[in-house]
């Protein structure tokens, strides 16, 4: 269990840093994603599993589908698909 | 069932229409509109591609830093300033940092007797057997009240922000042509997302009203059930399109669906507001720790809460994608 609760900390922490170092937008909300459903993981872990829930369904769920509409509006995705046809 | 004769002139229907928004009560006392007279042709928008101005132009133009030596100055001053300003701050919270009390240690300010109060005498007193929920609906229920509210004010400034007027027919085009834009890059009837979600949905609507309706005894409540069922509604429209769903869940709905619930739970607890934060019994009986139908008002408040935020998170999306819902 010990060894487990370690393995989902340096998770968190290798999202948060290849959030801030990657490229692509679309690449880092996943990313975040991920930090989200990790953090739930963590909060069952340290017995709340009411945030856990909530976690799981704002955090990986709601607010990165927002991010992804976003994009969508600013026009970043579109321009990456474009990219892969092309190349 | 026939309506009375005098049903158009009635309070409610006056009420009916207001949440509706058929009728808006400052039309024609307020001046809204700008008018036509003043529209200028240099703000026409742009076409597709062309740039909106010519930004490197304007700021040579405006910061006309070969000869405005004044500025040249203030940019510099401007700069050092702003790194000073940030390093202050920093120094300044690290340096309160040292002064918060430990971390996990018994003797900290949050280990006082409300805590334990809770947890001694809470099930008791509120009949929740999750105590998380009795102290957040029952204790500090107006705190949750400002919560909901927060959530329905940003519901509104997205509204205000991304909403695309359609009264005149220019913006009519725009906005039609919006939505083609849309619709264009995303799957349009996607067989496997239309097979998983008819699984997926129901299932997540079931778990997100069971944890609506157990919020007092398991896990969860009306903020984290109400998400559950926002993100599968969320699901929904992504797999089916905004004709499905429009069906069931208009703009109409979300303003009957909010107005409702925020007035009950209004109803039910702002008199803290007025009595200090202190409780006043509600006079329904408790009823036996862990049966669904116990805790007094908390199912209900839990409810409507869960109601809010499910219609909250849908219309953030719905906003965000076309503008309205």
């Amino acid at each position: 269990m010990r060894i487990f609760e370690f393995c989902l900390l340096a998770g968190l922490i290798v999202c948060a840093l290849s959030v801030s170092f990657t490229k692509k937008l679309l690449t880092s909300i996943i990313i975040y994603m991920s930090y989200s459903s990790i953090m739930a993981v963590i909060w069952v872990i340290l017995q709340s599993p009411d945030l856990a829930v909530t976690e799981a369904a704002v955090g990986a769920g709601v607010t990165s589908i927002l991010f992804f509409v976003t994009l969508k509006k600013i026009r970043a995705i579109r321009e990456e698909k474009q990219d892969e046809t092309e190349g | 069932m026939r309506l009375r004769d005098d049903y158009e002139e009635s309070r409610w229907h006056r009420l009916e229409k207001w949440v509706d928004g058929d009728i808006d009560p400052l039309e024609g006392r307020m001046e809204i509109k700008p008018p036509d007279g003043e529209k200028d042709e240099n703000t026409k928008l742009p076409e597709d591609g062309e740039p909106f101005f010519d930004e490197e132009k304007i700021n040579s133009v405006v910061y006309d830093t070969a000869h405005n030596k004044e500025l040249k100055l203030f940019r510099i001053i401007y700069r050092l300033a702003s790194v000073l300003l940030c390093v202050t701050l920093i120094g300044v919270l690290l340096w309160t940092v040292v002064y918060l009390p430990e971390f996990g240690s018994p003797d900290n300010p949050i280990n006082n007797e409300v805590s334990a109060r809770y947890i001694e005498k809470g099930v008791e007193e509120t009949g929740a057997t999750n105590f998380v929920t009795g102290m957040i609906l029952d204790y500090r229920a107006f705190d949750t009240f400002g919560e909901s509210c927060v959530l329905f004010i940003a519901a509104t400034c997205v509204l205000v922000l991304m909403r695309l007027d359609n009264s005149s027919s220019k913006e009519k085009m725009k906005k039609k042509k919006e939505e083609e834009n849309d619709r264009l890059y995303e799957p349009k009837n996607d067989l496997i997302l239309q097979k998983v979600s008819c699984v997926l949905v129901p299932l997540i609507f079931i778990f997100g009203i069971y944890i609506i309706l157990n919020g007092h005894l398991s896990p969860g409540g009306g903020f984290s059930g109400g998400a559950v069922i926002g993100s599968g509604l969320i699901l929904y429209l992504n797999a089916f399109g905004f004709k499905k769903t429009e069906r069931f869940f208009t703009e109409k709905t979300f303003r009957r669906i909010t107005l409702a619930a925020l007035t009950f739970y209004c109803l039910a607890k702002s008199y803290s507001f007025f009595t200090g934060a202190n409780h006043m019994e509600s006079g329904i009986p408790l009823g036996t720790p862990g049966a669904i139908l116990s805790s007094g008002l908390i199912l209900p408040l839990n409810i409507c809460v869960g109601l809010v935020v499910a219609c909250t998170m849908y219309a953030f999306y719905t906003l965000f994608r076309k503008g309205g819902m």
